[in-house]
């Protein structure tokens, strides 16, 4: 299935100046899973949005449609099909 | 032939590069990672006698640098940031089993007996090692692994390694220093460690003094002899002369015993510099006047420095903020960043002072390098 993922300005660089990247998932797939798939094409961005632990960086806001994943099943939130992935950074720094 | 001075200035908010050609003008480069902190800088210098295609000059400078939303990273730049290198995988990633994540670089060291080598100490408390210039670093084990880690907790910036000294008389020997946790060493290049911090202070811990666990801010080793070594510490100014069997109080004679950093003469024997806040609870200059306090009998005296620094004046210095490299000539010369933004040198050994920047972000780090 395909699935969207919406980059925020910082990180298009990373994504060879994407402001999307339309990524075939496997169904029934995680959040988990998406990231993995765009850290093969990707490492650098995926690198930014989730630690060498796989848990999503602390000041990173990941929405599945318009649900932010912590309030789901963080990375292991399963993608409905033809879902959005929006990255956003958090309200942080001073 | 012409010198140039680099000064690599990383701030809270970006990375300021300031050029020196010996006119006494600093010329202001940055900022660099806008945005993103700074806490190291490390130069590694081409070697003296490189020819050929590629031979250069222009020394490589190292950044950690960390982003409040996507975290660390480490890069480098051998252009004086024209462009920057960074791995896309990250240069350092805690291996898997570990159970962590980097959160920040503390310390990056070009090592100076070694070319191609850098150490880099992090957040949370591990050392690292690059041989290939700092593109990917492995952990140390024997640290990471150590028995005391149960003891070490985050000091008040979190819990970091920040402090790595090679020996220059044996490439066997390294020394680290942890907040909290103290001063460890290793004589096998790293395969084990041992705690050498008896006799400092560690004034937050209960009970009789403590083999590890102290808060050391900052070591320093002694031009003269490399098992002599300064310590600021969490309360309290200490000196070794055997290498860390045995600390001694060196404080007499200062305003203050807190502080972040020290720094020792890098070609005169039993010089060495600290710049006093007034105590743990009390962050501050002592009388709002920022001074540096210079010793050339390895502690038993103290003067400070004679003019350039201000009073009314209610910043710190923190940890990596300070730097001295040889001028050259036998002398020091010396660079200190406030959390205020000002950027200060010294060419006579920390007497007097002059402006090299202004209304920076926070200072976190400077690293000198002259060629």
């Amino acid at each position: 299935m395909a699935v969207t993922v919406l980059l925020p300005g910082p990180l298009r660089a990373d994504a060879g100046g994407q402001r999307a990247l339309h990524v075939d998932a496997a169904d029934a797939g995680t959040l988990g899973d998406l990231l993995d798939a765009v850290a093969a094409a990707h490492p650098a961005l995926e690198r930014r949005i989730r630690d060498e632990t796989g848990q999503l960086r602390r000041f990173v806001n990941v929405f599945v449609n318009d649900d932010e994943v912590r309030g789901l099943q963080g990375v292991d939130t399963v993608l409905p099909a033809g879902a959005t992935v929006h990255v956003l950074p958090s309200v942080a720094g001073g | 032939m012409s010198v140039t001075t680099h000064l690599a200035i990383g701030t809270r908010k970006g990375l300021w590069l300031a050029h020196d050609d010996e006119t006494g003008r600093w010329s202001l480069d940055g900022p660099h990672w806008l945005m993103q902190e700074v806490p190291a800088v490390t130069w590694a210098v081409p070697a003296a006698d490189a020819t050929g295609p590629g031979a250069t000059t222009v020394p490589r400078l190292l950044v950690g640098v960390r982003s409040e939303h996507w975290g660390p990273t480490v890069a480098a730049t051998a252009d004086l940031g024209g462009s920057w290198q960074e791995p896309d995988h990250g240069a350092i990633r805690f291996p898997e089993g570990t159970d962590s994540a980097l959160e920040r670089v503390w310390q990056l060291v070009a090592d100076p007996q070694r070319p191609g080598r850098v150490w880099a100490g992090c957040e949370p408390h591990s050392l690292w090692r690059s041989d290939d210039g700092g593109s990917s670093f492995a952990i140390n084990q024997a640290l990471w692994e150590h028995p005391h880690k149960k003891d070490w907790f985050p000091g008040g910036g979190g819990a970091c390694l920040h402090t790595i000294l090679t020996d220059p008389s044996d490439d066997d020997r390294l020394l680290v220093a942890l907040s909290t946790g103290g001063v460890y060493r290793s004589s096998d290049s790293g395969q084990s460690w041992q705690a050498a911090s008896r006799g400092i202070r560690a004034d937050f811990l209960p009970g009789a003094e403590p083999d590890h666990g102290q808060c050391v801010h900052k070591v320093a080793r002694d031009a003269g002899d490399p098992l002599r070594l300064y310590a600021q510490n969490h309360g309290g100014v200490f000196r070794t002369d055997d290498g860390g069997d045995r600390w001694v109080s060196i404080d007499d004679g200062l305003p203050a015993d807190f502080g972040f950093t020290v720094l020792a003469h890098p070609t005169t024997p039993g010089t060495a510099w600290v710049i006093p806040l007034v105590a743990d609870v009390q962050r501050l200059p002592p009388d709002g006047r920022l001074r540096v306090w210079c010793t050339t009998d390895a502690g038993a005296s103290w003067a400070p420095n004679e003019s350039g620094l201000p009073d009314d004046y209610w910043g710190v210095v923190l940890r990596d903020a300070a730097a001295v490299t040889t001028d050259g000539d036998g002398g020091a010369l010396l660079f200190l960043g406030t959390r205020n933004g000002w950027v200060y040198t010294s060419a006579d050994g920390g007497g007097t002072f002059t402006e090299v920047a202004r209304h920076l972000p926070d200072v976190l780090s400077v690293r000198a390098v002259r060629v």
